[in-house]
């Protein structure tokens, strides 16, 4: 089968679930939104990690920042955040009506991933001049460092954590959280989908393959490090507005700066679909998410033992992927396509 | 006299204790094919390393196209058009050689919106072209990782080409490559530098080859200059003599 085309199905076949979702499975529908936005947490991973090469563990700084920044933002608009925040987010004097609410989440999503891309251009022009593993190093206090703060700063409710604007009783959120995961697991995987077909992408590409070489051609190695990084944390800090509204609590580390859950994982939906590779954090988000539902579901007591062995078989046994296994496998169905190079030859060609 | 292309004048760079180069000056003219041997050790790639600046120098200054390029960093002095191979062969190993060579389009005049342009919006011919010149056009969509390590050669040599570089600095072109391809390489570099008008300094341990290709040559022994002169003179220069069979 033409690879186009089965590349057109897929989307499509994803893009109908993804709208049907609702009526496909009503009950899980809020694991669901958290399955789309993984599928977002995985891609923005993959975006520095695989196609760029410089492995990050501390990621789960921008879904954090987006996280408070959007709270923060909902809250703001209409009330001191301070006063908010000090209360609990309870009582009954912070009552946000609908107009109010959409609005908040209007403005408050974007800015969240505007506060998380600006953390990450500012920490990568400090950090992403470092080379490989020490980047990697560095990024793995960062989620230490982010929670601890977050954790005691009053503003933002310190240890005792920030609720998210309670919805008017009017709005069916968890259709709406639903639609708005979904939305932007599309709009980010289409707009990587982009990236990873201009010259920015063999850019990246020639960074992860030999970064001295690439900086000995000429190449604006460590501007392009930094934007990469900056387009990551601005999706990541997207789904974390998202995921906020829908945990409804912001805990400082068991929900904002979770590095060693949601981190950690990020890494692995990654690692598990296929570094490097468009649809390898997608499939992998997939496959770990239900997985470890599963595991909490059917193995509870044990969940963490199971989800640690599999950690274990990942890595030893699939260290390129699903997508890097099937395309060593059969490197004539999922390696390079010649129709699409020809393709591109004839288009560009003389 | 016109100015020199590249002008080294009296670098010296050392790594603790240990002086790679001392007081070393050279000059390349536009238009030149000047080769650089010694034995190993010498500080030849040292000296390479030193010019387009992958380590600061301690002393003397270069010059480039009449602009003081001592401070410069890598990036930098590859967009004014000075470009250096590797001896250590480095290509992007997981990309395909037309990917390579799409990559390797020059960054000089572009900005990063350029970036964004579709990875096929320029140079596909010339790659090509390129390829076939270099004797790779068959591999352009296998990756450059399986190539062999001749191959890998003759890949970064096509990159460098079309990155369209004023002047090319070349660590051992010839070092792993088969003798028949040898002869075909040098006519290649030759064919590069009138066709193209590149300048070419090279780093060459392979006598026939230098001494084929280089108008004039620069011989380094310790870190020190020892010689230069036309292929004739060097080859009779009874200290480059001593230097290479080792009797001192």
């Amino acid at each position: 089968m033409n690879r186009r085309l089965a590349n057109v199905i897929a989307i499509l076949a994803l893009g109908v679930i993804g709208i049907l979702g609702p009526w496909l499975f009503p009950a899980h529908l809020s694991q669901f939104s958290k399955l789309w936005l993984f599928i977002v947490l995985a891609l923005t991973w993959d975006l520095l990690g695989g196609q760029t090469g410089y492995n990050s563990f501390g990621n789960v700084v921008f879904f954090g920042i987006g996280m408070y920044a959007a709270a923060v933002t909902q809250v703001g608009l209409y009330y001191p955040v301070a006063a908010y925040t000090a209360a609990k987010g309870g009582g009954t004097e912070f009552v946000f009506d609908v107009a109010q609410f959409y609005t908040g989440l209007a403005v408050g999503l974007p800015v969240g991933g505007i506060m998380a891309a600006l953390a990450a251009a500012a920490l990568g022009m400090v950090i992403l001049g470092m080379r490989g593993h020490y980047f990697a190093i560095a990024t793995l206090g960062l989620a230490i460092a982010a929670g601890e703060l977050a954790a005691g700063w009053e503003y933002i409710g310190a240890g005792s954590g920030m609720v998210t604007p309670t919805p008017p009783d009017t709005i069916d959120t968890t259709l709406l959280f639903y639609y708005l995961s979904f939305a932007l697991a599309a709009v980010t995987f289409g707009f990587l989908a982009w990236l990873y077909s201009t010259r920015f992408g063999l850019a990246i590409n020639a960074i992860r393959d030999d970064e001295d070489k690439a900086e000995a051609m000429g190449h604006h190695t460590t501007r392009n490090k930094v934007i990469t990084w900056t387009i990551s944390a601005f999706f990541l800090g997207i789904a974390g507005g998202i995921f906020g509204n829908l945990s409804k609590f912001i805990d400082p580390i068991d929900v904002a700066f979770n590095g060693a859950e949601v981190g950690v994982w990020m890494i692995l939906m990654a690692i598990l679909g296929g570094k490097g590779t468009l649809w390898g954090p997608v499939i992998g988000a997939a496959v770990f998410y239900v997985t470890k539902e599963l595991f909490w579901t059917y193995l509870l007591g044990w969940q963490r033992v199971a989800l640690g062995a599999l950690i274990v078989i990942i890595v030893v046994f699939f260290p390129q992927g699903i997508v890097g296994w099937l395309k060593e496998r059969w490197p004539e169905r999922f390696g390079p396509s010649k129709e699409e190079m020809e393709a591109a030859d004839a288009k560009g060609g003389a | 006299m016109t100015q020199p292309l590249l002008d080294v004048c009296n670098v010296s760079k050392a790594f603790g204790g240990v002086i790679a180069n001392r007081n070393i000056s050279l000059k390349v003219n536009r238009g030149q094919i000047v080769g650089l041997i010694g034995p190993n050790g010498s500080g030849k790639t040292t000296l390479f390393n030193s010019i387009v600046g992958y380590h600061p120098i301690d002393d003397g200054e270069i010059w480039f196209k009449g602009e003081e390029i001592s401070r410069y960093r890598v990036g930098r002095i590859a967009r004014l058009g000075l470009l250096r191979t590797f001896q250590q062969t480095r290509i992007y190993g997981r990309m395909t050689c037309m990917e390579n060579m799409l990559i390797s389009l020059p960054e000089r005049e572009s900005s990063f919106l350029d970036l964004l342009k579709s990875r096929h919006s320029a140079g596909i011919q010339r790659a090509k072209d390129l390829l076939e010149f270099v004797g790779l056009y068959s591999k352009r969509y296998h990756y450059a990782g399986d190539l062999s390590f001749g191959q890998q050669k003759l890949l970064e040599f096509a990159m460098a080409l079309i990155n369209e570089p004023e002047m090319l600095l070349l660590d051992e072109p010839t070092a792993g490559i088969n003798p028949t391809l040898i002869n075909g390489l040098i006519d290649r570099l030759k064919r590069a530098n009138e066709e193209l008008g590149i300048t070419l300094l090279v780093i060459e341990h392979n006598m026939r080859v230098i001494m084929n290709l280089a108008e004039h040559i620069y011989c380094l022994a310790h870190g020190e200059m020892l010689a230069e002169g036309s292929p004739e003179e060097i080859r009779n220069d009874q200290r480059v003599i001593d230097a290479y069979l080792g009797a001192h």
